[in-house]
């Protein structure tokens, strides 16, 4: 199948999918056997397509209120990112360069590791306030241990006649950190891109879910609490657009950060 | 005349899971101010033990190390080491490579690369530069290493096999080029290979190791071919053809026991 083609059809597969929800969830339209007694039903527990559209379009264009929104969840997202990226790559460093360090710490980080993060969402709402920063901590709990696996390993893994290699060149112990470490260090914290950027914009989200006075995760909370379904899916479509594009400029970024790699390093999903 | 670097009565033991295992023992061994001298020996019998002692890289077990008269203490600054696997940093391209050494004696950053520059030219990789070592073919990171080594001028060239991973046809090339660079300003090498072919058409002087444990060399010879050498074609004369019997003969039961342990290794 050629590419034209293969973008057709999955662009004709999504709008198959709509105009199947639209039209089951059309009052009248489908013979009412499941809710026999209101026809409504559907509409109400699944949304209408139609409607969800009508709400993004005021979103972005007629009401054109959705952007701060965006803007707030973006500063999360890419705060969290980078607080996170540079905790791990400093913390990974450390431990994976010394041993006594690592053994001393390895249980605590496979306890922290195996805790299930998002239930210190209140505490950092206590911590931190309603605003972007309680966000943030949340979204870097969870960037950070992928970060500082990827480059524990990585600083593990450093081939060992590289090292001797630059060693014999003259290289002295600080420079073996800044020139063999930390470059091959820092390639395994873009070969973890894709999973850690995902990782921050959920932790954004989910915070903002759980509290907050803005945010694309506030809308969503807020219309749950209206029971407006159709606007909580199009809070979710946004969303998921939304991790579209981060995808997309992850890829971008990445591409032109490991040029050197002979293979693109593996992508996890948002 | 001190010599380049000297062996004196160098052991090598190291704790391994079933005891303690001696690489090398009691080795003694000159190499001279610009002298290229081959060790040949059985795979497995400790050769790159002897180079890595050589190159500070690791400290004797008991024995002591002199370069040009004095006792190595660390790592040997004035040796260069070319290794037998992959040992460019991949994340720079060829002619950060090559001035990497530069870089770490902090030397200026323009002058660094136009040095850098003239050295890929003499290693034929002129306008490969920006490449990065997956970009180049196996030949040509060999080049680089060798660029990567010669730009710090080194006084004493260790060479653990470096060409053992490239095809015949690049491997004469390559070996050709070393001997010119080499006699246009004569270094001490220390060249480890298994191919005594290559060894006899590189060197001045062919030292083989016995097969391991507890290597130590068992027999030297001078290789008095005239210089400058093709190393295609001196393997073709009957000078050459008579040294290689000669070196093969004190050779082969060594090689027979090395292999014959490789395979017991194998089957235990």
């Amino acid at each position: 199948m050629n590419r034209t083609k293969l973008r057709i059809l999955q662009a004709a597969l999504l709008v198959a999918i709509f105009a199947f929800w639209q039209v089951a969830t059309q009052p009248g339209l489908i013979p009412p056997f499941v809710w026999p007694e209101n026809a409504d039903r559907a509409a109400f527990f699944f949304g209408e397509p139609s409607k969800m559209a009508q709400v993004i379009w005021a979103w972005f264009v007629t009401d054109a209120n959705i952007y701060p929104h965006l803007w707030v969840t973006l500063q999360e997202t890419v705060l969290a990112f980078v607080i996170g990226s540079v905790l791990g790559l400093a913390i990974g460093l450390w431990l994976g360069l010394s041993p006594t360090a690592s053994a001393l710490f390895d249980p605590y980080i496979t306890a922290m590791n195996a805790m299930p993060r998002v239930v210190l969402a209140p505490i950092f709402m206590v911590w931190f306030g309603l605003g972007i920063w309680s966000k943030v901590a949340l979204g870097v709990t969870l960037v950070f241990f992928i970060v500082f696996f990827n480059v524990y390993q990585g600083v593990k893994e450093v081939s060992p006649v590289v090292l001797n290699n630059a060693t014999m060149l003259g290289a002295s112990r600080k420079q073996l950190l800044r020139f063999v470490y930390l470059p091959s260090a820092t390639s395994w914290v873009f070969s973890s891109l894709h999973t850690s950027v995902g990782m921050a914009f959920v932790g954004a989200v989910v915070g903002e879910y759980l509290g907050s006075a803005k945010g694309v995760g506030y809308l969503i909370h807020m219309a749950e609490g209206s029971f407006d379904i159709n606007t909580v899916f199009a809070g979710i479509l946004v969303l998921t657009g939304f991790a579209l594009v981060l995808d997309f400029a992850v890829t971008k970024v990445e591409k032109r950060l490991l040029v050197w790699r002979p293979t693109q390093g593996d992508s996890g999903a948002l | 005349m001190t010599a380049a670097v000297h062996f004196d009565n160098i052991t090598c033991t190291f704790a391994g899971k079933a005891g303690p295992y001696t690489a090398v023992k009691d080795v003694t061994l000159s190499i001279a101010d610009g002298e290229f001298v081959s060790v040949v020996g059985p795979t497995g019998c400790g050769k790159s033990t002897l180079l890595n002692v050589a190159a500070g890289l690791l400290r004797p077990t008991s024995g002591a190390l002199t370069t040009f008269g004095e006792p190595l203490n660390g790592i040997n600054r004035r040796a260069g080491y070319m290794f037998q696997s992959e040992a460019l940093m991949p994340w720079r391209s060829a002619l950060d490579n090559v001035t990497a050494g530069l870089e770490f004696r902090g030397e200026e950053k323009a002058a660094a690369r136009a040095k850098g520059e003239d050295w890929l030219s003499r290693v034929g990789l002129a306008g490969f530069g920006d490449r990065y070592p997956h970009q180049l073919s196996g030949g040509m990171r060999k080049r680089t290493s060798l660029a990567q080594m010669l730009i710090l001028d080194p006084k004493i060239l260790l060479m653990d096999e470096p060409f053992s991973a490239l095809d015949i046809q690049t491997r004469q090339l390559m070996e050709n080029e070393l001997l010119e660079l080499w006699s246009a300003n004569r270094k001490s090498v220390i060249f480890i290979t298994h191919d005594l072919e290559e060894a006899i058409s590189l060197s001045d002087r062919v030292v083989v190791l016995s097969a391991g444990p507890a290597t130590r060399p068992i027999g030297e010879f001078v290789i008095d071919l005239p210089r400058p050498r093709d190393v295609a074609e001196i393997r073709l004369t009957p000078k050459f053809t008579a040294l290689h019997d000669q070196i093969w003969h004190a050779m082969k039961d060594e090689v027979l026991k090395g292999y014959q342990q490789t395979k017991n290794r194998v089957v235990a």
